[in-house]
């Protein structure tokens, strides 16, 4: 079995576009709704094509064209993508000018570019790129379900090499229904990531594409060891079922150098973070919510954080949840999960 | 690869409601096409589809759901269909083994959102409903009703979905992941749809003639269906019978244009050829092709032309059942799965419906009566946008 690497990374996010300063700039802190903070796509992409695209697709392309760039690859063999609710401008384009029109004089062009597999289309045709071509929309562990499958595919030799992304863009729509409902929080309500004090999590949107491959080379960032996705616990609870990932890699609690949980800022659903913290409380802990803001692919962005630590083998201020410093960073633990469901734990190496 | 076994499957679609009706429906000819009844469209009663008969009600009622749900169409026929897998594979406690479920949408629970686009912001009641939207939270719902625990996964890839849904279940028994594995899909039907092949002017105004030279476009369907895929060392234990093999799968991109099929079907070549290769198999093995056949002008000439390049002057038996149950999206490769093992059981080539005359540009005829024969393997495709082309290689067991 070969083993499986991260060689590039790529970004588009909140805080702007990922580059090696990226988490040691000043950050814009965030608001209830917060929106990526774009890079001029004018040198990737014609000006009549950016009119046409969604923020979905022009920032999956910028994403995925760096981490490319980063890896020094031209045409990766494979595109996996995850995105929890997938194309959601277009969808809601055509769905309202559907009903405001009563299914009359509709255009095709938002319904061609609603479906969930638009963005691994679109890189696939500016690449020229004829391999599999998988888009996964499992909410809140969409990524980690299309990095599961990236990983078996080099694993067994099935490829070489993965492009890999998760995306998700807000809507205008959708995300008045989400505030209706209090998954996102009002407008001017406290935020505190560390110790969540109101219901509703800050939304956030964005793109993070990933290299991976079965070669490690000079400017590899990590090693993918193991990803486990589930609905929700079989076992008694969280702590058995680390544990049980933990023993399945031949690891103990005390072998993870740092671990970096998904906390949202939500009060209602936090007690699960606070309990694998409890459980890694003599390890370094990190959080990246505050940076990136909730989405179904917002853990992406933890994923990016994992990378650049293990390689530059430093914990950056801004990610510190707790104190403790690590002798070295060998071994990182992720666990994400949202409402209670879509739950994940990524184990990655040096 | 290692083959992986069906165990078990489930169906519903617009000829019946399990693997029998459906099958009956086939060999007899008789199709589920017909003008559109249930959707509140400007096109209900002119536009022809292919429904499934149970209204909403009727599937609450059947599989006891709470008053209070928030199930969507999408996810009642998934329910339905996912229950019938699981029963027909004979499976009592589901979490015995380690089991996943991976399913496969492209409108998830949009059938509600257009009902109630406006009346959200109006009338709490309908809260319920705005996460049903989510294409993830159909697959969450099967499985909270089958007791999953475990691997859950949804794909979207379009019209090709369930393919992939059925690759990656049997990716994952071989690499050891899971011991039992249940992959579909399912999609209701849904003015968006409707109204999106609509304003690309696939649709046709009459009953669908896939591979005729006067077919002029695809009728929408709606369908959900399950297999249920073991590993060995979970059939050594339960000692089940196997219904067929998946032998063999590939998935690759056309790469050409995010909705039309490039002239010379180069990705479903690409995957056809894959496949077999997959699978260890020489072209001559393939007894028969379930092709995507939508009818299109566009589908069916490229697909067309992918089977002339690969098989050459022996293209084997072939036919679309898709005159039977319309396109259902990202349904249609899983009730075509269930075809292909119906088929393989029973030794017989499906007739493809309404043919009448070659396409001018390549004279390929599909099988247009029930035709009976020793069927050791079928090739089954599922082509959709975004280039994404599936083909599937199951074997006789």
């Amino acid at each position: 079995m070969k083993n499986v690497y991260i060689n590039g990374v790529g970004a588009v996010t909140v805080q702007g576009v990922y580059d090696e300063n990226f988490f040691g700039k000043e950050t814009v802190p965030l608001n209830n709704v917060n929106y990526a903070q774009h890079p001029s796509y004018k040198n990737w992409i014609t000006p009549a094509m950016i009119r046409r695209m969604s923020t979905a697709v022009k920032m999956g392309i910028y994403a995925s064209q760096t981490a490319l760039d980063d890896a020094q690859l031209t045409t990766p063999e494979t595109i996996i993508t995850g995105t929890g609710m997938g194309c959601l401008q277009d969808s809601e384009k055509f769905l309202r000018s559907l009903i405001e029109n009563q299914e009359q004089f509709l255009t095709p062009t938002s319904f061609i570019q609603s479906t969930h597999n638009t963005v691994g289309a679109q890189i696939a045709l500016r690449l020229q790129c004829k391999g599999y071509n998988f888009t996964y929309v499992n909410g809140a562990n969409s990524f980690e379900n299309a990095l599961l499958d990236a990983k078996l595919q080099i694993q067994n030799s099935e490829t070489q090499n993965v492009l890999l992304g998760g995306i998700d863009e807000i809507s205008d729509y959708t995300l008045s229904l989400l505030e209706k409902i209090q998954h996102i929080k009002k407008e001017g309500e406290s935020i505190d990531f560390k110790n969540p004090q109101t219901n509703g999590v800050p939304f956030g949107e964005g793109a993070a594409f990933f290299v991976l491959s079965d070669e490690k080379t000079a400017e590899t960032y990590a090693e993918i060891k193991d990803v486990s996705v589930f609905n929700t616990p079989n076992k008694q609870d969280i702590k058995t079922e680390i544990n049980d990932f933990l023993h399945q890699n031949q690891l103990e609690l005390e072998d993870i150098d740092a671990i970096i949980l998904g906390k949202n800022g939500d009060m209602a659903f936090d007690a699960v973070y606070k309990e694998v913290a409890e459980m890694f409380h003599k390890t370094p802990q990190i959080y990246y919510k505050h940076l990136s803001g909730e989405y179904n692919t917002a853990s992406a962005i933890g994923f990016l954080a994992a990378s650049h630590l293990i390689k530059k083998q430093t914990i950056p201020v801004m990610l510190q949840l707790n104190p403790i410093q690590p002798v070295e960073i060998k071994k990182v633990l992720l666990f994400n999960q949202y409402r209670a469901t879509d739950f994940s734990f990524v184990l990655l190496s040096q | 690869m290692k083959k992986v076994a069906i165990t078990g499957m489930g169906i519903i679609s617009a000829i019946g409601n399990d693997s029998e009706e459906n099958f009956n429906a086939l060999i007899q000819k008789k199709t589920g096409i017909a003008p559109l009844q249930n959707v509140a469209s400007v096109f209900t009663h002119k536009l022809k589809a292919g429904e499934v008969k149970k209204t909403n009600s009727d599937l609450i009622a059947e599989l006891r759901l709470p008053e209070d749900n928030s199930y969507t169409r999408t996810a009642l026929l998934g329910v339905y269909a996912a229950k019938q897998a699981v029963q027909n594979a004979g499976i009592e406690d589901i979490n015995e083994y380690t089991t996943g479920l991976i399913s496969s949408t492209s409108v998830g629970g949009m059938d509600f959102t257009e009902k109630h686009f406006f009346e959200y912001f109006k009338d709490s009641s309908l809260d319920k409903y705005i996460t049903s939207h989510d294409a993830g939270d159909t697959s969450n719902k099967i499985a909270a009703y089958l007791g999953i625990k475990g691997y859950v996964s949804t794909i979207s890839t379009a019209c090709s979905s369930a393919a992939n849904a059925i690759m990656l279940g049997a990716r994952l028994i071989n690499a050891g992941k899971l011991d039992r594995v249940i992959v579909g899909g399912t999609d209701a039907l849904s003015k968006f749809t409707i109204n999106g092949f609509n304003s690309l002017m696939i649709l046709s105004d009459d009953y669908n003639k896939p591979f005729d030279d006067g077919r002029n476009g695809l009728n929408l369907g709606e369908a959900a269906a399950y297999l249920v895929l073991e590993s060995e060392e979970s059939l050594r234990q339960s000692q089940k019978k196997v219904l067929a093999y998946v032998s063999g799968f590939a998935n690759t991109n056309d790469a050409f244009h995010q909705t039309a099929s490039s002239e010379n079907g180069e990705g479903a070549y690409l995957a056809m050829e894959k496949a077999l290769k997959v699978a260890q198999l020489n072209k001559e093995a393939v007894d028969y092709v379930n092709v995507h056949g939508t009818a299109t002008p566009n589908n069916d000439l490229s697909e067309g032309r992918a089977l002339v390049r690969l098989f050459k002057e022996k293209v084997p038996d072939f036919s679309s059942t898709k005159a039977y149950t319309g396109h259902t999206l990202a349904a249609a490769a899983a009730i075509e799965a269930v075809y292909s093992v119906l088929a393989l059981q029973h030794g017989v080539v499906y007739p493809n419906l309404h043919f009448k005359t070659p396409m001018k540009e390549i004279p390929l005829i599909p099988n247009t009566e029930l035709k009976q024969k020793q069927i050791q393997h079928v090739l089954s495709n599922s082509f959709g946008f975004g280039g994404n082309c599936s083909s599937i290689i199951f074997s006789k067991a």
